[in-house]
């Protein structure tokens, strides 16, 4: 294998405030390693199991879930 | 059978994305023109259009016209935040006639260019990434109808002080029924037994007045020496029980203002506090409005059971209560000593800081003492520690009055348990928000003014009363309420009434049916969380718009 390992990430972020958090960081023009995928909710507690899971067995390497 | 890549049925679905240059803030950092060439490929898609800017005019109509023309069935976007512009998107995909539930935004501007300026191709990647997986969400959505409840255009004040009445006079001026409930034989509240105003008025004259004016508008009704036991429902239909002296009264109102005020405190052995000789500056009041003061020599002191380990607050209104004393007192008997012992002075306000060097000027004088080394009063004497000059000075008195600060009325606690909304740790009614929603409760259709939330002057109170009528008759005056079909609902079949979801939901929104055995969900009070969905043990409870399908439908897309 070649190359830097780039972990694929998917994050669960709530709509109120993590989600709200990084459209500030575009507003603020940061910058962050674009493997990750942002996926909206409206709360963290609708996140049960199955869905962190689920994003492992479709490839991701890490799961976060923020709110 | 058209199928997508992960084998999913599309039949019947036509997708259109728009994708948005958003002038250089999108176009300027990843190439739009090939997210879009990439979106007409992906399964169910009809129709894409790079617009410069969705959001403006033009792209609005071109959504529109595309969904007439196109006979769309679901519309993406990809441009900035979902948080500021769903709404537009959404609302404008209604009036082209699509269901508005079944449109879905795509971040590529807030979470895409801005983030990774500079990497045109790695941008244009993520931003694909992206569109994909908001077209593989928008294909699992489901129509939804928006939740719409009727408004009963009456409110419940609790309270009759400055404050309620105030609130009271401002609702029923707008055409709006009034039930006012207090607790004692009249209404007035603590101004009741004020002696006068800093304007000089008399305060129990003042709210009298008001008291009688409100009681006289048409469309109020005010009982007194009753209290309210009983709240439930929700904004624009609550349901409430009075006990009044001539039984139980029911019946139902839109909206509930709290204005219980509060109560200052009268702390038996505090300063050698005795209700003679040592007295509250409630007292005071009261003596001189009936003309029973009787002294020479007069010392305040401020603070008194108030910035202390029990109760750190500040309660605001007593030094100027204080100095509007003192000054009552000297011009009345210029010959009077009087001294105030304070820890702070807070005059806050222009008007009430010049009031402060009036009554310097007056000869009224201040000492400043140390919190650790409190005046000492007794036998007719009042000794403390200066704390800049660090002498002991002594006082000879004839009445030493304790400036205490209002504490919360024991009460307010039932009260606050009746709506289930919160109070601070001094038991004071907890606002939404100190400067955002200081008159709201995080509950709707539930306010809050007045004493009853922290103390205030009787201006303050009446201010605070028109601004929750304002924030009132914004909500009554709707012919009905909207909110949101994003809410959860409990499958009625498959719910075996483990009341799991009972417990998690923060709003109280889910209630166990008796009759039927299961869960229901009550949609007015849900807002959306899916705390509910996420503990259903069975998979009963789904959040509408984040059912898991369409959740999964985005995490295979990824």
């Amino acid at each position: 294998m070649s190359g830097e390992f780039t972990p694929k990430i998917v994050m669960f972020a709530c709509n109120w405030c993590a989600y709200s958090a990084a459209d500030l960081a575009g507003v603020s023009r940061f910058q962050y390693p674009p493997n990750l995928r942002i996926i909206r909710v409206m709360c963290t507690g609708r996140i049960n199991p199955n869905f962190i899971l689920q994003g492992f067995e479709n490839g991701a390497d890490g799961v976060l879930v923020a709110g | 059978m058209k199928q997508n890549k992960t084998g999913e049925n599309t039949e019947g679905l036509r997708v259109g994305v728009f994708i948005c240059d958003c002038g250089s803030n999108i176009a300027g950092h990843l190439d739009c023109a090939e997210v879009t060439k990439y979106a007409a490929d992906l399964p169910g898609v009809v129709f894409t259009k790079e617009n410069l800017y969705t959001c403006s005019e033009a792209g609005i109509s071109e959504i529109q016209n595309a969904i007439r023309e196109n006979n769309l069935n679901r519309v993406v976007v990809a441009s900035c935040s979902p948080r500021t512009h769903h709404p537009l998107f959404a609302s404008s995909c209604a009036q082209a006639g699509m269901n508005p539930y079944l449109f879905e935004m795509v971040n590529i501007r807030d979470q895409c260019s801005w983030v990774h300026m500079g990497q045109r191709d790695i941008a244009t990647a993520k931003a694909k990434d992206l569109v994909r997986m908001g077209v593989a969400k928008s294909t699992a959505l489901e129509p939804q109808k928006d939740i719409e409840s009727s408004v009963i255009r009456k409110i419940l004040v609790i309270g009759g002080g400055i404050a309620g009445l105030s609130a009271a006079e401002a609702l029923a001026g707008m055409g709006l029924e009034v039930l006012l409930v207090e607790k004692e034989e009249r209404c007035g509240g603590l101004m009741l037994g004020l002696n006068v105003l800093e304007t000089g008025k008399s305060a129990a004259g003042q709210v009298s007045d008001l008291a009688a004016t409100v009681a006289a508008t048409s469309g109020v009704t005010v009982h007194t020496a009753s209290r309210v036991i009983e709240i439930s429902g929700y904004i624009g239909n609550f349901r409430v029980v009075i006990e009044t002296p001539a039984g139980k009264v029911e019946d139902t109102v839109g909206c509930i203002v709290v204005a219980c005020g509060a109560v200052p405190l009268v702390e038996e052995g505090l300063f050698g506090y005795n209700g003679k000789d040592v007295i509250t500056q409630m007292e005071l009041e009261q003596r001189l409005a009936s003309g029973s003061f009787k002294a020479a020599r007069v010392v305040m002191i401020q603070c008194a059971g108030a910035r202390n380990a029990t109760r750190e607050y500040c309660s605001r209104i007593c030094c100027a209560t204080a100095v509007k004393n003192a000054m009552i007192i000297k011009r009345k008997y210029p010959l009077a000593e009087v001294h105030v012992l304070y820890r702070d002075m807070q005059m806050y306000g222009d008007e009430k800081e010049q009031m402060l060097w009036d009554a310097r000027g007056m000869g009224i004088k201040f000492h400043v003492f140390d919190q650790k080394k409190p005046p000492r009063v007794g036998d007719g004497k009042v000794t403390f520690q200066h704390a800049v000059l660090g002498e002991t000075k002594e006082f000879t008195v004839d009445l030493t009055v304790l400036s205490t600060p209002l504490v919360a009325r024991p009460e307010s606690s039932q009260v606050a348990a009746l709506m289930r909304v919160p109070c601070d740790k001094n038991g004071f009614f907890l606002e939404a928000h100190a400067k955002l929603r200081p008159l709201d409760f995080a509950a709707d259709g539930i306010f809050v003014c007045g004493s009853a939330r922290y103390p205030v002057t009787s201006v303050e109170a009446r201010t605070q009363g028109l601004g929750v009528a304002s924030r009132i008759g914004a909500i009554l005056f709707k012919e009905k309420l909207v909110k949101s079909g994003i809410v959860a609902e409990i499958d009625q079949e498959t719910c075996v009434g483990c009341m799991g979801c009972l417990n998690v939901c923060p709003y109280e929104a889910i209630i166990f049916n008796r009759e039927t055995g299961v869960c229901e969900v009550k949609e007015i009070l849900c807002k959306g969380c899916g705390n509910c969905a996420s503990t259903c043990p069975s998979h009963s409870a789904v959040l509408r718009g984040y059912k898991p399908e369409q959740l999964l439908a985005q995490i295979r897309a990824i």
